[in-house]
């Protein structure tokens, strides 16, 4: 287990007083701190990991949290931000001494102006959420991570969400245009706004995917795009994993970007169609599923361009969809990925690191051996276009030493993935989970550099500390140092 | 693989260079080939750090999409190496030379990354900083580091290529920089729309913008090269079918009857000249911004500006970035202050006299709480206030 820091005692010493003064800034029924009703918010996606925190606050309006964040800041209490609680790297981990301030009720859209193609949200507005605003007039927000009917808009922008899509639209950073943010002394800042660059520093890029850490988000203003005349998806199998690499190496060599480009090892494979009954090849070591856009035709000439490409990799089997219900079926067993491994294995933890892709064959060996080595199942789904890899690997939950094997098995994964050219975390964030792995990807200077600029916007550490940065070794210095500044 | 960065012989000679300037408190001029230098507040500095000799291409991976090069590689090589391949630079950076005077050299990546140069294709496919996947960076420490990588997704630690993007080199001095690109469209076309005013042809660009055609390029210029009419001009660039498809499509759903179309090299001209800034009829002693609003305020921009100092201009991304140029004066820019704030958006100083660029606000001022952030991330960054001290900001 990855260790919490120790809570501050004074803090917890005055729980009743920070909890009544907290009550007076909140609405009714705006200030949760029964036991009981704490439980909900006491873990995220990381479900291994558990912690109540003190209270947990629900804001209504951006100077409610100001009012919070203004509070907590001159008692000295800690601030985890929270969106859905889907975190996949226990980044809305509450701590013991930390209030939480949960954004769920800031579910309100503001504004959506078609002509100039953008929408401004609160932070609690489903991911989803958005695209629902604005489809009926035929346009969507691009990001779509899979748990996409639950997380909110200011989690995806803690976090840089990715999504199936993004090998073509990009991910949260590429689809935003401004935020309101409240910074732990409790100032109200409007960041970037409707025009495309800024003029000055890139805050808006330094904000987004900075994990909680640097300041609350309140409101999101989100670039919204047309969605395409239509789209269709084809399946490509294969003898190997070499040869589905070098398959991906060609289509992308070709001058097409598909919208989606999806690879599944064999596992992956199995567990989905035992789930899903997508009518997948299971004598395939490998599957592609690619995704095209564009008018019939269009997509005709792509498919028959990617088609003709596959076919020079000797596919075991190659499925073009011919309808919108086909691509789905295509489709459905991967988006049912995770339920799928669920049924086999009550319990799994999900990677997330990016590689060079011509490293994919060389990489999945070494997954397949490690799995051997520790005796743990795994599944591998990958985002091929960009690199992004995500094992999944099978433990249970009951047992601590087959979850300590799988938190290990997993911190092998992302050494591997840094070691061959790639990195920790594609799109889940650091959180707690790969906290102290960050050492294998910077250096103490390196970490005490970003650190500093955590220091700029946080003097104190009040803001989900903890997270992302390692807490012991050589780089741990600076943070009680700079706090102290 | 060393994934720890070890400064490289260049590398350690600038980190040497600036630990010592930081050490003395001396102030530095940083700089490429100084293509850029006309622009923004003037920098007072008794030494220069240049990186324009640290030159190369250092990892090329066209299968991945990835390029790195040394921050002194001049752009054309960059261009040039990914056209062998069929690849392009998504953001399109501009060659501003008409605008900031002929260099006889050329302007560098590392200078293209901090001043965030991008071009018409950006209201389709990003800034150049949605494009940073990797950076090295001396610090006003002296000290290398890294953020990001050569993969295409990364969210591990802060995102400081995206600080360090557009920091004009306030923050560090970025010494190699890695890119994602992407393959070069088969074929492209333009679509011009004649003897529209800007507001029509921002409705008419917006329209396009819209739909879901894949418009990768929308502007509105004051005078035609050739016919000399104000023009609105779409972009398409795609495979060929896709784009004779597409341009047809948009021609329909704009239904302008005079609609020209103009394709491949001719098209590619017109972009380049968009791209540059070539159609900005610019006088000697004119001073030029750029305004970034919402599409639809494009034209009140032009509109105050031209009835506030007579000054001209021409719209890109689809209204949402306005060039502008008239006689440098305290007034001008006043007028493009309000002008700007008025639509919500932001300006930029592109060129002007020294003693204009050193006595106003080259870019919007922060309010006093963002202010403080700023001198925080920046004694962060550069602790002694060495790098390019004022460029952006006056103190900073
Ligand atoms: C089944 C499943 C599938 C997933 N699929 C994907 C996927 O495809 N792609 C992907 O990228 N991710 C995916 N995730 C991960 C997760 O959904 C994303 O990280 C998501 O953006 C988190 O949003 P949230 O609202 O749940 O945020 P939370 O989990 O509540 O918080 C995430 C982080 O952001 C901070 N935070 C939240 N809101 C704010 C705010 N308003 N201001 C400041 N800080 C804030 C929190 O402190 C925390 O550090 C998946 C998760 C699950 C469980």
């Amino acid at each position: 287990m990855i260790p919490l820091p120790a809570p501050k005692q004074d803090v917890l010493q005055r729980r009743a007083a920070i909890v009544a003064g907290l009550r007076d800034l909140l609405p009714e029924s705006g200030l949760i701190s029964e036991p009981n009703r704490l439980k909900p918010y006491e873990t995220d996606g990381l479900s291994a990991y558990r912690m109540p925190p003190m209270a947990v606050a629900l804001p209504e309006t951006t100077e409610q949290v100001a009012a919070v964040l203004r509070f907590c800041s001159r008692n000295g209490v800690r601030v985890v931000p929270r969106g859905a609680g889907t975190s996949l790297s226990g980044g809305a981990l509450p701590m013991e001494d930390s209030v939480v301030v949960g954004l769920m009720r800031m579910n309100r859209i503001l504004d959506i102006d078609y002509a100039d193609r953008c929408a401004t949200v609160q932070a609690g507005v489903t991911n989803i959420g958005v695209t629902n605003a604005v489809s009926a007039n035929g346009f969507f927000y691009a990001p779509d991570p899979s748990s996409q009917l639950a997380c909110m808009i200011g989690g995806n922008v803690n976090m840089n969400s990715g999504g199936a899509h993004c090998l073509k639209y990009g991910v949260t950073a590429n689809n935003l245009l401004g935020l309101k943010i409240v910074t732990i002394d409790g100032d109200i800042l409007d960041i970037g706004g409707h025009h495309l660059d800024a003029a000055g520093y890139d805050w808006l890029g330094l904000l987004t995917g900075s994990e909680g850490m640097l300041a609350v988000v309140t409101e999101v203003t989100v670039r919204i795009l047309r969605a395409p005349e239509g789209a269709r998806a084809m399946l490509a199998a294969f003898a190997s994993n070499e040869v589905a690499g070098a398959c991906v190496d060609s289509i992308i060599s070709s001058g097409i970007i598909p919208v989606a480009l999806e690879f599944m090892d064999r596992p992956a494979i199995h567990a989905c169609e035992a789930f899903a009954h997508a009518g997948y090849p299971l004598d395939a070591e490998a599957m592609l599923i690619i995704e095209v856009e564009g008018s019939t035709a269009e997509q005709d000439d792509l498919l028959g361009r990617l088609s003709a490409i596959c076919n020079r990799h000797d596919p075991i089997s190659l499925k073009v969809s011919q309808s919108a219900e086909e691509s789905l079926a295509i489709w459905k067993g991967r988006k049912g990925a995770f339920g799928a491994i669920g049924r086999i294995s009550p319990d799994y933890l999900c990677m997330d690191g990016t590689i060079p892709t011509s490293q994919l064959p060389l990489v999945l060996r070494r997954i397949g051996e490690m799995s051997a080595g520790y005796g743990l199942g795994v599944a591998n789904i990958f985002h091929a276009g960009d690199g992004n890899l995500h094992p999944l690997i099978m433990f249970d939950a009951n047992d601590p030493a087959s979850f300590h094997k799988a938190e290990t098995f997993g911190a092998d994964i992302l050494r591997l993935c840094v070691e061959v050219g790639g990195c920790l975390t594609g799109e889940h964030g650091v959180g707690v989970e790969k906290r102290d792995l960050m050492p294998v990807q910077f250096a103490p200077h390196e970490l005490a550099q970003q650190r500093r600029i955590k220091s700029a916007f946080d003097p104190d550490w009040l803001l989900n500390p903890s997270k992302v940065f390692p807490l012991v070794g050589p780089a741990a210095g600076p943070v009680l140092s700079m706090a102290a500044e | 693989m060393e994934t720890h960065p070890v400064p490289t012989p260049a590398e350690a000679e600038i980190a040497e260079r600036i630990g010592s300037a930081a050490r003395e408190r001396t102030p530095l001029s940083i700089q490429g080939n100084a293509t850029k230098a006309g622009m923004l507040r003037p920098v007072q500095a008794a030494r220069t750090i240049s990186t324009a000799g640290y030159s190369g291409i250092s990892l090329y991976a066209p299968k991945e999409l990835i390029i790195s090069a040394h921050a002194g590689t001049p752009l054309p090589e960059i261009e040039a190496a990914l056209a062998e391949q069929g690849q392009h630079l998504i953001a399109e950076p501009a060659d501003l030379s008409a605008i900031l005077g002929a260099s006889d050299k050329p302007q560098t990546i590392g200078g293209v990354v901090a001043a965030n140069l991008s071009g018409p294709r950006r209201v389709a496919s990003g800034a150049t900083r949605d494009h940073v996947m990797g950076v090295r960076v001396v610090t006003g420490a002296g000290e290398l580091i890294h953020s990001g990588g050569r993969v295409l997704k990364n969210v591990t630690g802060l995102d400081l290529c995206k600080l360090l993007t557009g920091s004009h080199g306030t923050l560090g001095v970025i010494t190699e920089v890695t890119l994602k690109v992407l393959p070069a469209p088969e074929a492209s076309a333009t679509l011009i729309l004649p003897k529209l005013p800007p507001d029509a042809a921002i409705r008419a660009l917006s329209l396009a913008l819209g739909s879901p055609f894949g418009v990768s390029g929308a502007a509105w210029v004051p005078s035609l090269p050739g016919s000399g009419v104000p023009a609105a001009l779409l972009r398409i660039e795609d495979f060929t079918a896709s784009v004779s498809y597409r341009i047809e499509r948009l021609r329909g759903l704009l239904d302008v009857a005079a609609a020209e179309i103009v394709a491949d090299d001719a098209s590619r001209a017109l972009w380049r000249a968009v791209r540059d800034a070539t159609l900005l009829p610019v006088g000697a002693d004119d001073a030029v911004w750029r305004v970034s609003v919402r599409p639809s305020a494009g034209a009140e921009v032009l509109r105050a500006m031209e009835d506030a100092c007579g000054a001209r201009g021409f719209l890109d991304w689809g209204g949402g970035l306005v060039w502008l140029a008239a006689p440098a004066s305290t007034q001008a820019h006043a007028a493009v202050e309000a002008a700007a704030r008025r639509s919500g958006g932001v300006w930029t100083l592109m060129r002007a006299p020294v003693a204009l660029r050193g006595a106003v606000d080259v870019v919007p001022p922060e309010v006093p709480a963002l202010a403080r952030i700023t001198a925080r991330v920046k004694a962060a960054m550069d602790p002694a206030g060495i790098l390019n001290p004022g460029r952006i900001f006056a103190g900073v």
